[in-house]
């Protein structure tokens, strides 16, 4: 038996000992003025935990509550493990999204697969069937052998989860820049569709009613880094086990067949996952929520160690486990139930009226707290803000541009620019197409799922360009928000709503908090400018090595609905003598593209503002234009601007493209950041469309040769190439990085 | 006809089959879970995919000692049609039904795309519908597909026409391209590929669908009296 040396309330206090579990000298007042006397070690730890950004959104709650949340669709904002959005038919899609940042930067593998696992479990906490994931991953530029095996093991523990849990990964996005060398970013989202009847809320009511563990037993893995007493650490080597946590998608998939059968069970209370903080804010905010207490017995709970204390059982953060509140009487049950799925459930405490958190342990008392005051009470700052030197320059830059003598090698370099290239190397080892609703897959503008039994189908995405969101947190905030839209809309979606995962450095660096501050700013007003309430999301900040901040990264995840399966629409090209359109309008922008990284070296200088209206004005022609059924095929202009968007609809078809009257400069070649899209139309519905889609100009023709041609407004060629030669660079590039000796 | 789709904790392919089943082939299906001890009078059996018992020890090794698996060999010998895709192959393969084994995939990589198969023998219940010879374009979904046996039992495999679908572009590293083979009484196939993801167009492929029909016609033939 390991000797554990629990320093006592008074030792806290006199040696500062808080600071250590990251808690500052006046929250440790406020904790004293809750209790009304000083917490003990483990009842520290509780507070310490829910009072961390990661649970109580401290730094960020005050630029959160500007999100609009609301809308005539939103059965469930932000608050509960996922929000809900009504999709007719007494149907509802369930979603969102988090960050697993810190965790896949030590341990890539079981960081990402445990990313995944956690937001698979906010999903189907809510009682949802999860149908699909998505991720938006961040890394540093290839080749650099670091970064190759955090791709590498990202990429595998995705899979390696998702694969064998059996939902389908249907798509995201991935971006490499020096910014993520040390500090990737992996976020991952979770949807699930559910009937209204069956929306859970993760609530402790009823006094007396049983509270049950379910799932797999609680280990030493993930207790918050902030263990704080070096004695102890020294005297215990098994505490010093990583503090990132193993997945185990076998025992998750049991979880959730087992948990959607319980929570069609009438006498189901509330359900909620452990996650984040694992007990202690499953526990807490249960009872909080629904005014209550809960008096829990830590003796029974299942424990894969031998004699962890109560602080180790509270703030582990062991995978795989849920608590369920049950009507008094009928825990057996329940029992029962997870039986049958090879699963034990456990009773392991009681709701009460006292609304205090009581954690018995070997007889004894071992933390007694008021249940609001780590759920709610946690205090609030705003941080100080200051606009970063680095920004006022950007103002001033005079706009930067370069020649294109030769377009077509141009567009070759950015084709293999692995921002740009195929990430066919990453989307071919998760298993997109189990379940078969997967109608279009991984390498479309988004993802789309049919609703089996309906007319209906799921569009979905992840979008975030951290360069724009850089130069312009606010301008770039709004574009993040309609990149999704016009992903969307190119699918054939009417956008329903956000899930963000807000990505950022320290936010004690005023200049990292203006960032915060501004981004947060744009996305909201693109949110509602563009009605697609915030239903959910996370915060990851800290995200920095000793080489700075990453770029500001706030992704956007958004869903779709397509009314009827006839509008989906991918953005392939469909067949020789179709008319290509451009339906744009703004100016197309070269600051914080891949051309400036890829030429300049660096990114710098201002973004022009993104038009709003305009913005919905294109959604809606292009929209109509797909439900009409005038539009084959359509494709947004993102990295890589026109030519790239271009020749992405061309590759895998075997088909070519002749294109005219394009201005020969860098910007309207392959300038980034406005409003457009690229949509195809058959020959005989050409006028219709143009009475239809006000804003586009015919600028092509599909053809049955693979080249892709392209002339200026003289009618001279400025690009000439076989889509072969361009689809060798585009499809091979990441695979190429990997396999090459660095 | 009756089709049952068993069910093994991890199973997660049960039901992309039940759906191929009832909504393409349009006949009963019923779910039987991995601790019953009868197929519940079914006419064939059908082995998902997934993750048995989440691949632990090897891949479908815990699943072919379940209960269920009695009932299943015993259906397979009294010459019904038993069907193992992917994780159900890997158990077959596990029970002995068929020869070999499954090693990792030779990149080392979870593959998942729509790959083309030659048709490599028309003459069985699973394969009536299609053409020797002919390239169907079926999904693959698996990280340990690269299908291993002896020269001796592939000198079987092939002797006996036992091989009834190859890898047009061998991806995995499987001996012979192999991606399915049946016993020798010619009622067990197991293949990798999933045919189950191929049986509407609104997916990509409907070419998986005619495995099913194949099954549905040789059963009618063999029960005209009964049925």
């Amino acid at each position: 038996m390991l000797l554990r040396h629990e320093p006592s309330p008074e030792m806290i206090r006199d040696e500062h000992l808080y600071k250590e579990m990251g808690v500052s000298e006046e929250e440790f007042e406020l904790m004293q003025s809750e209790m009304g006397r000083l917490p003990n070690y483990t009842e520290l730890g509780l507070f310490s935990v829910m009072w961390s950004e990661h649970c109580s959104y401290k730094n960020s709650k005050v630029l959160l509550k500007k999100f609009p949340v609301d809308g005539p669709r939103v059965l469930q904002g932000p608050g509960e493990g996922a929000g809900v959005i009504d999709i007719d038919d007494e149907q509802a899609v369930v979603f969102k999204i988090e960050s697993h940042n810190h965790p896949s930067a030590v341990e890539p593998y079981e960081g990402a697969a445990t990313g995944v696992g956690g937001i698979i479990r906010d999903v189907f906490s809510m009682g949802a069937r999860p149908v699909a994931l998505l991720n938006s991953l961040r890394f540093g530029e290839l080749k650099n052998p670091r970064v190759n095996y955090l791709f590498e093991g990202v990429t595998a523990g995705i899979a390696g989860y998702g694969n064998c849990i059996g939902i389908p990964t249907v798509g995201g996005e991935i971006q490499f820049d020096p910014c993520y060398e040390g500090n990737p970013l992996v976020n991952a989202m979770c949807v699930g569709l559910i009937d209204h009847k069956d929306i859970q809320k993760g609530q402790a009511k009823g006094t007396g009613n049983p509270v049950l563990y379910v799932g797999a037993s609680t280990g030493r893995d993930g207790i918050h880094g902030a263990t704080f007493a070096s004695e102890e650490l020294s005297e215990d080597s098994e505490a010093k086990r990583p503090a990132v946590q193993v997945g185990d998608p076998f025992m998750e998939k049991l979880l959730i067949e087992a948990c959607l059968e319980a929570v069609k069970h009438p006498k189901l209370v509330g359900i909620q996952d452990m996650g984040a903080a694992g007990l202690t804010s499953s526990s807490a905010e249960m009872a909080s929520k629904a005014g209550a207490g809960i008096h829990m017995n830590l003796d029974l709970v299942p424990q894969r160690e031998k004699g962890m204390t109560p602080y180790e059982m509270m703030l582990s953060e062991s995978q795989e486990r849920m608590l369920l509140v049950v009507e008094d009487g009928s825990e057996q049950e329940f029992i029962d139930l997870f039986e049958e799925w090879g699963l034990h459930a456990v009773v392991i405490g009681e709701v009460t009226d006292t609304k205090r958190l009581v954690l018995e342990h070997d007889g004894r008392v071992a933390a007694d707290v008021p249940v609001d005051a780590l759920a709610e009470e946690a205090p609030v700052y705003h941080k100080p803000s200051q606009v970063p030197a680095y920004y006022t320059q950007f103002q001033q830059e005079a706009p930067w541009s370069m020649e294109i003598n030769d377009a077509g090698s141009t567009l070759k370099e950015l084709l293999s620019q692995y921002t740009i290239a195929s990430k066919e190397w990453v989307y071919d080892q998760y298993d997109y197409m189990v379940r078969t609703n997967t109608v279009v897959a991984p390498g479309s503008d988004a993802a789309v799922l049919r609703i089996r039994g309906t007319e209906k189908a799921l569009a979905m995405t992840t979008d975030c360009n951290s360069r724009f969101i850089y130069l312009d947190p606010y301008e770039g905030g709004k574009m993040a928000v309609a990149e999704a839209v016009r992903n969307l809309t190119a699918s054939g979606a009417e956008a329903l709503g956000v899930t963000d995962c807000l990505n950022y450095g320290s936010p004690d660096n005023p200049e990292i908090f203006w960032q915060l501050e501004q981004s947060t700013d744009g996305l909201s007003e693109a949110c509602r400018a563009l009605q697609t309430p915030v239903v959910g999301g996370n915060v990851s900040l800290y995200n920095e090595t000793s080489k700075g901040a990453v770029y500001p990264t706030p992704v956007v995840g958004m869903v779709g609905l397509i009314q009827n399966i006839d509008h989906i629409t991918t953005q392939a090209v469909k067949q020789p003598g179709d008319r290509v359109f451009l339906v744009s309008g703004g100016a197309p922008q070269l600051n914080g593209t891949e051309l400036q990284k890829l030429y300049k070296g660096s990114i710098s200088g201002k973004m022009n503002p993104l038009d709003l209206d305009l913005e919905q004005r294109l959604a809606g022609q292009v929209l109509n234009g797909i439900r009409e059924g005038l539009i084959q095929s359509a494709h947004d202009v993102s990295e890589g601007g026109l030519l790239c968007a271009l020749t992405e609809k061309l590759f895998g078809t075997g088909m070519g493209m002749e294109v005219h009257g394009i201005e020969h400069s860098a910007a309207a070649l392959f300038g980034e950041g406005y409003p457009a899209y690229i949509v195809t139309v058959p020959e005989a519905f050409v006028q219709k469309a143009e009475s239809l889609l006000k804003d586009a100009v015919e600028i092509g023709t599909v053809t049955e040769t693979a080249t892709f041609s392209v002339k200026n407004q003289n009618g001279e060629t400025i690009v000439n190439e076989p889509v072969d030669t361009l689809e060798t660079a585009w499809r091979g590039a990441i695979a190429c990085a990997l396999k090459s000796k660095v | 006809m009756k089709f049952a789709v068993i069910i093994f904790p991890g199973s997660n392919c049960d039901v992309d089959m039940y759906h191929a089943i009832k909504d393409a082939l349009q006949e009963e299906v019923e779910y039987i879970r991995h601790t019953e001890t009868s197929l519940n009078g079914a006419d064939a059996v059908l082995l998902p995919g997934g993750f048995s018992y989440g691949d632990y020890l090897r891949a479908g090794a815990m699943a072919h000692v379940s209960p269920i698996m009695q009932a299943v060999k015993e259906a397979a010998e009294e010459g019904k049609p038993v069907l193992g895709v992917c994780n159900g192959f890997q158990v077959l393969l596990e029970s002995r039904l068929l020869p070999g084994a499954m090693l990792r995939n030779k990149d080392l990589h979870f593959v998942c795309r729509t790959v083309p198969l030659t048709v490599e023998n028309e003459k069985t219940m699973f394969t009536r519908h299609y053409e020797k010879g002919e390239t169907i374009q079926i999904p693959v979904a698996h990280g340990e597909g690269n299908y291993f046996c002896s020269p001796e039992d592939l000198q079987e495999l092939k002797e006996n026409d036992q091989i009834l679908f190859t890898y047009k572009q061998p991806f995995n590293g499987s001996t012979a391209d192999i991606a399915g083979i049946m016993n020798k009484e010619g009622n067990v196939l197991g293949m990798m590929p999933h045919p189950e993801r191929a049986v509407e167009s609104l997916l990509g492929s409907e070419d998986g669908l005619r495995l099913f029909t194949s099954i549905l016609s040789y059963w009618r033939e063999h029960h005209a009296v009964t049925s």
